[in-house]
């Protein structure tokens, strides 16, 4: 979310080890916005931060003014000096998906395959040298899945405009707390599987600018809910991450997790 | 659109049109016509929001409704940049307006222009607008009321008319302000059409809501309320409190970045402090918090002062002895019953005791709520068997101390069991302190114990020197184990299980017969105080990563102790204090997914024989076949095979009986 957020959101999304001290908060406060304005982006979101055994990752994301364009996203290892990370690739995905275990916090850590199958082994060999994976790309992997397991939005927050970008809604007050509840009232913000599934009848019921998107309704595992305060939670069992959003303020999406599996 | 900004403003005195027409000739650009017809617009009742009286806003929509400019368009002395007349407002009525407004069309009020502002020669007396498009003005007159009156017809399916929404609409805009309107028009329209429904007045007011955030705020309000006038004199006399001043913990947790909001750390700190007040309690400590899926658990570890625990006991005590009476009239029941079933020689493993209360897994015990505010519930004790299970087990917790387990291996137990073992196996596992805070009490015949474990007892040493958190950091020897660690058999203290009581040993002689115990290796786990840099790590991982809390100013640094065994675990030092807590799931990491026990295999059955071998029952045609062989048998050789015969015959019978 916004750096100007952050403290609001670290205070209700308090489950324990945040993992933001109070240094890198502040660190955080300028050097988003200095990130804002070196790589011109109309707007800086932090996401998270994965902690690795030697170090953690603080994860930036920068967007335009599409909000569902490809984002552009940056780690730093102190909040200070950010890289840009390169974009996920269905390969990288891949091979990340067979690593197991911490991330180290080094960037230039390379993994070694030491327990890959013979199928995998003909699928990424080609040269006949041993595959390694670096913790950068792994990073990369991570994020995205995250992102696309996870990153969920409020009904209603962000419209679709005819011309296929995605606009944050300003007529969006918020939910209320019977909506709130629903979980149909949370859609994850990703290409859409579902939608060309449902039925004409449920078709007819959505709006298309704002309901282009998969509700969680049917999600398995079931997202599980959480109340703290009059504030809802959501905590996700699958990735071990809490999403928090407030229905007063409108919502605020923060990852902040565990390292992975 | 023209025609209506016609209705709007016609202008009734003909220097004002012919001042504009001279201007439009003048200037000749479709361009110039646009400004002045956004100037006229921005020259309508500019509603200052600041003040302004409910009767002007009505008479803004009247005045509107007439069609006629207002007293601001034509009193403002100065073009601003916005559209606000700023103090120069001046509000009368309808009546004295329409009077005035006459003469004062006459005057060209709109100030004098200087040379570079652009509305410099265009507002020149009798020019009026678009008069070279229709130069008669009653036709145009005619046309602007045909325009309104067409406005004005009111819908026959929602009873609303297009010119009342539209002076809505744009009222609420002048009102609100908002930016860029153009682009959210149709949703203010939307809007101002829906706020239609809500009725203002109805004779049924709707009952107050009550949120349930009303009741956990009213929980969390009781927590700021003083206790009676005796404890307070009560807690004067007292020296020492055993609330630990959890507020300066959590300041040290916040710069390693751990720990929760302050609100709610406070609201734990009055928590415990209703605890201490309730409880006969020694020493207390916030153990941390567990999350769970519907409900999370705040824990606190306690100790209470001596002599306070025998009532929990003798409870236990009264439920067993109940129990035992129980069995015994079933025992008596049974023997009563002739046909009994053969009894299994199933002997189940010897149960392990758990240990007393005051010493090793037991040694604090543990109350729990859900949200501060909430009165604290006490965990019971934790046995080895629940610990056993525990091990093999990956629950996550609902929220609820009465929830069923439903596991395999079976947990024996319910939720509140299984947290207890949880919290025994983090406490043993990520519960340390810097080097030298504590020592072993110095006692006699410390070396060889019964129990095989180490020194059990320890101290806080008087003589502690703290390092600096650069050498806490530095390597993992400075921080030490104080909880000893739990045995494989779920206790700290080795139980030898096939140690005999005098009452038993009449009963395993006999069963000595059947079997041969094993004996039992005494387990033996890592003495008490040992470093940290013996702990095993995951795979490559290792068992703990240490921080600073800050690089920049490292003369007030926290070392920050991270657990990778126990996700969640956080222990801190910072010059004599320190500090352990958790956070989390209450789960120990794992590398790959949780694969739970399968179920044993299936058993073999009886194996197949020929004594137990079903065979078809033979027809009566069949046996009588048999019998007349046989009797030929026996007529052929009778005398040297009767003994052979009879036994076949006997044979024949028992089959003919088992087949039967």
């Amino acid at each position: 979310m916004e750096p100007a957020a952050l403290p609001t959101a670290l205070q209700l999304a308090a489950s324990g080890d945040t993992g933001l001290s109070l240094e890198k908060r502040a660190a955080l406060g300028a050097s988003l916005l200095l990130l804002q304005r070196d790589y011109r982006f109309e707007r800086v979101w932090f996401w998270g931060c994965i902690q690795g055994v030697r170090g953690t990752y603080y994860i930036a994301q920068g967007l335009g003014p599409d909000l569902a364009a490809p984002r552009s996203r940056l780690y730093s290892l102190n909040c200070v000096e950010w890289s840009l990370l390169p974009p996920a690739t269905v390969e990288m995905v891949e091979q990340a998906a067979l690593l197991k275990g911490l991330f180290q916090g080094d960037p230039s850590f390379e993994y070694e395959y030491a327990e890959v199958n013979a199928e995998d082994d003909e699928r990424f060999l080609e040269d006949g040298k041993e595959l390694t994976i670096k913790e950068e790309n792994r990073l990369v992997a991570t994020i995205e899945q995250i992102d696309r397991a996870v990153g969920i939005i409020p009904r209603r927050a962000f419209m679709k405009t005819p011309l296929g970008s995605v606009h944050e809604n300003r007529n969006f007050e918020g939910l209320s707390l019977t909506e709130a509840k629903k979980l149909s009232s949370y859609f994850h913000f990703t290409e859409p599987v579902n939608l060309k599934n449902k039925t004409l009848l449920e078709k007819a019921d959505l709006d298309p600018s704002t309901d282009f998107l998969d509700s969680l309704e049917h999600d398995v595992p079931q997202a599980v809910k959480c109340k703290y305060a009059e504030n809802l939670i959501q905590r996700f069992l699958w990735w071990d991450i809490p999403l928090k959003k407030c229905y007063q303020f409108g919502f605020l999406l923060l990852f902040c997790f565990w390292s992975s599996e | 659109e023209e025609r209506k900004e016609a209705g709007r403003a016609p202008p009734a005195d003909k220097q004002a049109r012919r001042a504009a027409r001279a201007a439009a000739e003048w200037s000749g650009a479709p361009a110039q016509r646009e400004w002045e017809r956004q100037r006229q617009q921005v020259q309508k009742p500019s509603l200052c929001p600041v003040n302004r009286p409910r009767e002007l806003q009505q008479f803004h929509r009247l005045s509107l409704k007439a069609s006629l400019p207002t007293a601001e368009a034509n009193s403002r002395p100065a073009p601003s940049g916005n559209g606000c007349p700023g103090n120069g407002c001046r509000f009368t009525s309808v009546a004295s307006e329409a009077e005035g407004l006459l003469g004062r069309l006459a005057m060209a009020e709109h100030g004098p222009y200087l040379p570079h502002e652009p509305g410099y020669g265009l507002y020149q007396p009798g020019y009026g607008l678009f008069d070279d498009q229709t130069p008669d003005p009653d036709h145009r007159m005619l046309a602007c009321q045909n325009a309104k009156a067409y406005l004005l017809q009111s819908s026959l399916t929602s009873g609303l008319n297009l010119y009342d929404h539209l002076v809505n609409v744009l009222t609420k805009i002048l009102d609100e302000r908002p930016a860029n309107p153009v682009d959210i028009f149709e949703n203010i329209s939307k809007d101002v059409k829906a706020a239609q429904f809500q009725k203002k007045m109805d004779t049924l007011r709707d009952e107050h809501e009550i949120l349930p955030s009303f009741e956990s705020a009213e929980i969390r309000r009781n927590l700021f309320f003083k206790s009676d006038a005796g404890d307070e004199e009560r807690e004067e006399e007292l020296g020492e409190i055993p609330l630990p001043n959890v507020m300066e913990t959590a300041f040290y947790f916040e710069q390693g970045g751990i720990g929760l909001s302050r609100d709610e750390t406070y609201l734990i700190f009055l928590a415990l402090k209703k605890l201490v007040s309730v409880q006969p309690i020694q020493t207390c400590r916030f153990w941390g918090r567990i999350l769970g899926r519907e409900k999370n658990y705040i824990i606190a570890e306690v100790q209470f002062r001596e002599g306070e625990e025998e009532e929990e006991t003798e409870e236990e005590e009264v439920i067993d002895e109940g129990d035992k009476r129980m069995d015994e009239v079933e025992d008596e029941d049974e023997e009563k019953e002739k046909n009994e079933p053969p009894k299994s020689t199933y002997k189940p493993p010897p149960v392990i005791p758990k240990e007393e209360n005051g010493t090793g897994a037991n040694k604090h015990v543990y109350f729990v709520c859900n949200e501060p505010g909430e009165p604290w519930v006490k965990l019971p004790p934790v046995t080895p068997a629940q610990i056993v299970c525990a091990r093999k087990i990956k629950k996550f917790f609902t929220g609820r101390l009465d929830a069923p387990i439903v596991s395999f291996p079976p947990f024996p137990g319910n939720e509140a069991n299984y947290l207890r073992a949880q919290i025994a196996r983090i406490s043993a596992g990520t519960h340390v302190s810097p080097l030298g805070y504590y020592r072993f009490s110095e006692e006699e015949g410390d070396e060889d114990e019964e129990g095989g474990g180490g020194r059990d007892d320890y101290e806080e040493n008087p003589d502690f020197e703290p390092l600096s958190a650069f050498e806490m950091v530095e390597s993992l020897s400075t921080w030490v184990h104080h909880v000893p660690s739990i045995l494989k058999q779920g206790r700290c203290v080795w139980f030898n299980p096939l140690q005999k009581t005098e009452e038993e040993e009449g009963e395993e002689e006999e069963e000595e017969k059947d079997e041969v115990p094993d004996e039992l290796q005494q387990e033996t786990g890592p003495p008490l105080l040992t470093p940290l840099s013996e702990d095993e790590g995951i795979q490559n991982i290792p068992a703990w990563t240490v921080s600073l809390s800050t690089r920049l100013i490292p003369q007030y640094a926290v070392a920050i102790l991270r657990s990778n065994r126990w996700p969640g675990a956080y222990a801190f030092a910072c010059g004599t204090k320190f500090g352990n807590i958790y956070f989390g799931w209450g789960h120990k990491y794992s590398l790959g997914n949780h694969t739970p026990a399968l179920p044993p295999p299936v058993q073999p059955e009886y194996p197949n024989g020929p004594e137990i071998r079903e065979a078809a029952d033979p027809t009566v045609e069949e046996e009588l076949a048999f019998k007349a062989a046989q009797e030929q048998k026996a007529l052929e050789g009778m005398e040297g095979e009767e003994e052979e015969e009879e036994e076949e015959f006997e044979e024949d019978e028992e089959e003919e009986e088992e087949d039967d």
